[in-house]
């Protein structure tokens, strides 16, 4: 029979974590970027940070959109975390299912009320 | 033969506080651990921070709202209370930026030694507290 072992086995059915895992990896590169990106903004407008300046930096389309990307971005990879601490510290399955559905329902509300802020300007 | 055997010392439930306090963890344990901690302490504080970005930028008056947060205080909280919440917000970002970064260099880097991870570890604390204490010197008005 062929080798279908170690680096030669066939990844398909079970669910290994491995989307997650990079997933994780990918949404961090990205959040990365974001904050140089807005780091940049913030130190190249000149004078005083003041309301005008900060709104007119998420006022541009293209800002909006990476926002939301990375608010997307940043739900993706704190439900990696916490899925990940409840996984190692709770053992009832009970209580577990109850904290991922409070960690998702937490995610998305600040993910919903972030998003429809930017478009709110 | 099995009475001069000595019994196998068995090691079930790690108390936190009786067996978690003594050992000795390593600086790449730390910096591990307070990843861990960082992440799941910006999470509980998300609320907050979605609030901090929608007051500053919904309008003038929420800003002038905003940026009486740190004058203030908001409601019952103080002021000075208020600034160490976003101190310890901001060195919950930073440490879990750095060693998040720390983590992508092991994940594309195939050979990570034991030396590599305590020296890794050190340059991790030093980047991310010296930021801290820069950062938080301009919170708390300092220049």
């Amino acid at each position: 029979m062929s080798v279908n072992y170690g680096s030669k086995r066939v990844v398909v059915g079970a669910h290994y974590g491995l989307k997650d895992w990079l997933a994780q990896r990918v949404t961090a590169a990205l959040m990365a970027l974001f904050t140089l990106v807005l780091l940049l903004q913030i130190i190249f407008t000149s004078g005083d940070m003041g309301y005008d300046k900060w709104a007119s930096i998420f006022n541009a389309e293209w800002m909006k959109t990476l926002t939301f990307t990375v608010i997307l971005s940043l739900a993706y990879h704190a439900w990696v975390g916490m899925r990940d601490i409840w996984m190692d510290y709770i053992k009832p399955v009970g209580i577990r299912l109850l904290l991922q559905i409070f960690t998702l329902v937490w995610l998305v509300g600040c993910a919903g009320w972030a998003i429809q802020v930017l478009w709110r300007l | 033969m099995t009475e001069t055997h000595k019994k196998r010392p068995e090691f079930r439930n790690i108390n936190a506080f009786k067996d978690l306090t003594t050992y000795r963890l390593p600086l790449a344990g730390w910096v591990s651990i307070l990843h861990r901690a960082s992440g799941a302490m910006m999470f509980l504080l998300l609320p907050f921070i979605v609030w901090l970005f929608d007051t500053s930028l919904s309008s003038e008056i929420s800003f002038t709202r905003f940026s009486s947060a740190f004058v203030v205080g908001i409601g019952f909280c103080p002021a000075w209370f208020v600034k160490l919440v976003v101190l310890a917000l901001i060195w919950a970002y930073l440490h879990h930026l750095c060693a998040g970064v720390r983590h992508l260099y092991m994940d594309t880097h195939h050979a990570v030694s034991k030396e590599f991870g305590k020296s890794s570890a050190i340059v991790t604390l030093s980047i991310s507290w010296i930021l801290t204490i820069g950062l938080g010197a301009k919170l708390f008005g300092l220049y």
